[in-house]
């Protein structure tokens, strides 16, 4: 498997906050799924903020999907949007559209012509097992199915990678075991998945792969869960 | 482009009091820069109806020949600043003043008033300076006795000019930025009511100018709805004061198209500036 994404001696230092990552390398491979671990304030968002280039390195190198943090255009940006999916705790819907107009407006903004909008919506809710709820309001559904219909939209340019930000931190345990295997899902037709949690049973449960964060510098990268408990019991503020 | 439009309408239904609230002050704001444009362009023919009457008198004396004043005259007319000349002669002048002092009828009688040569000035040359160049001149030639053009009036008119055209000049300045102030703020509020949406296409990777587009269209339409409810209000009141208080001008078709057009812009000018804060975040901390 070939890397897709990689940190060279990423740090992050804002003027007002100070340093929010230390000196972090990492790679990651196509297709491959990975938790970011670590209390409130560690790094995760600052990282995936990193990977959306949504803010650039205040030293190091960040790569994704072909495109470099050092040399990245502004106008490129959007090109790279296209090529990522991304998800919020908050789930970032649009409050006055229904679950099928929130995705159709992700395509439509993209420039999808209308004849492919309609079939790709129905199957994006059918895959995110919604098509029951296509013409439902935000506020007409629970926090999962919510979180159901952002994933969906994240999907809508077929992402080689999903950032997702504690996806599952406003969900209870029912429907945050659902939408990680919806992921889970995702990821196993070939979409690399990037998820920040905090939720350390939920990657104890999985086995895979984890970054531990603290305080911006990277603890660990592995597959260990006892290292997973030492680290995020030592760390923290 | 389909959907930009769509967007436009669809903030339009969705809250239209906050689409009538842009459009109201961006109305009102240019109401008051017309109302301001009103007073100043009423001013201005004020003094161009006063600064009309302005002339140059050049008294000759009584035995001076017809071909000497023709001479004079001549000379006058070839001045570039003059815009045209006329002679009064003694019993012409006369006339005039019996007609215009009935009351001094009988004391005029038996009285011979010198005739004198009329200067008027093109616009544009009627300062001070000017016209005492041109007395001078008139003053070398033997025949002219006197030159009178009410120097002390001309230096005041003069004076009221340009303090008219500074104030007006700042004041104008001052009124436009109020407004353009006012209605930026408008739109900014607007589109912060729309925040997540230009987030969401961020998010999912429009382009800028994609961003930006139904938001430009937004405030160049309530721009331009606002321009025009100005031109209407200010010709309103226009009416109103030339009905009941005294005649006044207003705008020309080029100047009202321009209020319009400017209201526009700054819908347009106002929109890009605050769309452009929020192109930068899309992974906003709540």
């Amino acid at each position: 498997m070939s890397g897709i994404l990689r940190l060279t001696n990423v740090t992050k230092d804002y003027a007002r906050s100070g340093v929010a990552l230390r000196d972090v390398s990492f790679e990651m491979k196509k297709g491959e799924f990975i938790f970011l671990a670590g209390h409130s304030g560690s790094g995760k968002s600052t990282m995936l903020k990193l990977l959306a280039m949504s803010e650039k390195p205040s030293n190091g190198e960040v790569r994704i999907s072909g495109f470099s943090s050092t040399n990245i255009k502004d106008r490129e940006i959007p090109k790279l949007r296209r090529r990522l999916g991304i998800v919020f705790q908050d789930f970032r819907l649009l409050p006055d559209r229904t679950a099928e107009a929130n995705i159709a407006f992700a395509l439509e903004v993209t420039g999808a012509s209308k004849a492919t909008i309609g079939p790709k919506v129905s199957r994006l809710l059918t895959q995110v097992g919604l098509a029951s709820k296509a013409t439902a309001f935000p506020h007409e559904l629970s926090g999962g199915e919510q979180q159901r219909v952002a994933i969906a939209r994240a999907l809508v340019n077929d992402p080689f990678v999903l950032l997702a930000d504690e996806p599952t931190g406003n969900l209870d345990d029912k429907a945050t075991h659902a939408i990680y295997l919806l992921l889970r899902e995702i990821n196993s037709s070939g979409t690399a998945v990037v998820m920040a949690t905090h939720d350390i049973s939920l990657i104890e449960r999985t086995g895979l792969r984890f970054l531990v964060l603290d305080r911006g510098s990277l603890m660990y990268d592995g597959t260990d869960v006892a290292r997973l408990r030492a680290d995020m019991r030592g760390g923290g503020r | 482009m389909r959907l930009a439009w769509r967007e436009v309408l669809l903030a339009f239904r969705r809250s239209p009091a906050l689409a009538l609230l842009s459009i109201t002050t961006i109305a009102f704001s240019l109401y008051a820069f017309g109302l301001f444009g009103l007073v100043a362009i009423n001013i201005k023919a004020a003094l161009r109806t006063i600064e009309d009457r302005v002339e140059i008198r050049a008294f000759v004396i009584n035995t001076a020949k017809d071909e000497q004043i023709q001479e004079v005259m001549l000379a006058a007319r070839r001045l570039p600043q003059v815009a045209s000349v006329g002679y009064v002669s003694p019993d012409s002048a006369m006339q005039r003043a019996r007609a215009e002092l009935e009351e001094f009828r009988d004391v005029m009688e038996g009285t011979l008033l010198p005739g004198s040569i009329e200067l008027r000035l093109k616009e544009g040359a009627r300062d001070p300076e000017v016209m005492k160049q041109i007395a001078g001149q008139l003053q070398t030639y033997g025949i002219v006795d006197d030159v009178m053009y009410g120097r002390e009036w001309i230096e005041k008119l003069y004076r009221v000019r340009t303090i008219a055209g500074i104030a007006g000049t700042g004041l104008g300045f001052v009124f436009a930025l109020v407004a353009v102030i006012i209605i930026g703020a408008t739109i900014r509020m607007a589109i912060l009511a729309r925040t997540r949406e230009i987030e969401v296409m961020r998010l999912v990777g429009a382009t800028n100018g994609f961003v930006r587009l139904p938001y430009m269209l937004d405030g160049l339409l309530k721009g331009m709805v606002g321009g025009l409810i100005a031109v209407l209000l200010s010709w309103s009141t226009n009416r109103l004061v030339s009905r009941s208080f005294m005649q006044t001008e207003f705008f020309t078709t080029e100047q009202m198209l321009l209020g319009v057009v400017a209201g526009a812009m700054i819908g347009l000018l106002g929109s890009w500036l605050s769309v452009g804060r929020h192109l930068r975040r899309v992974w906003q901390d709540r």
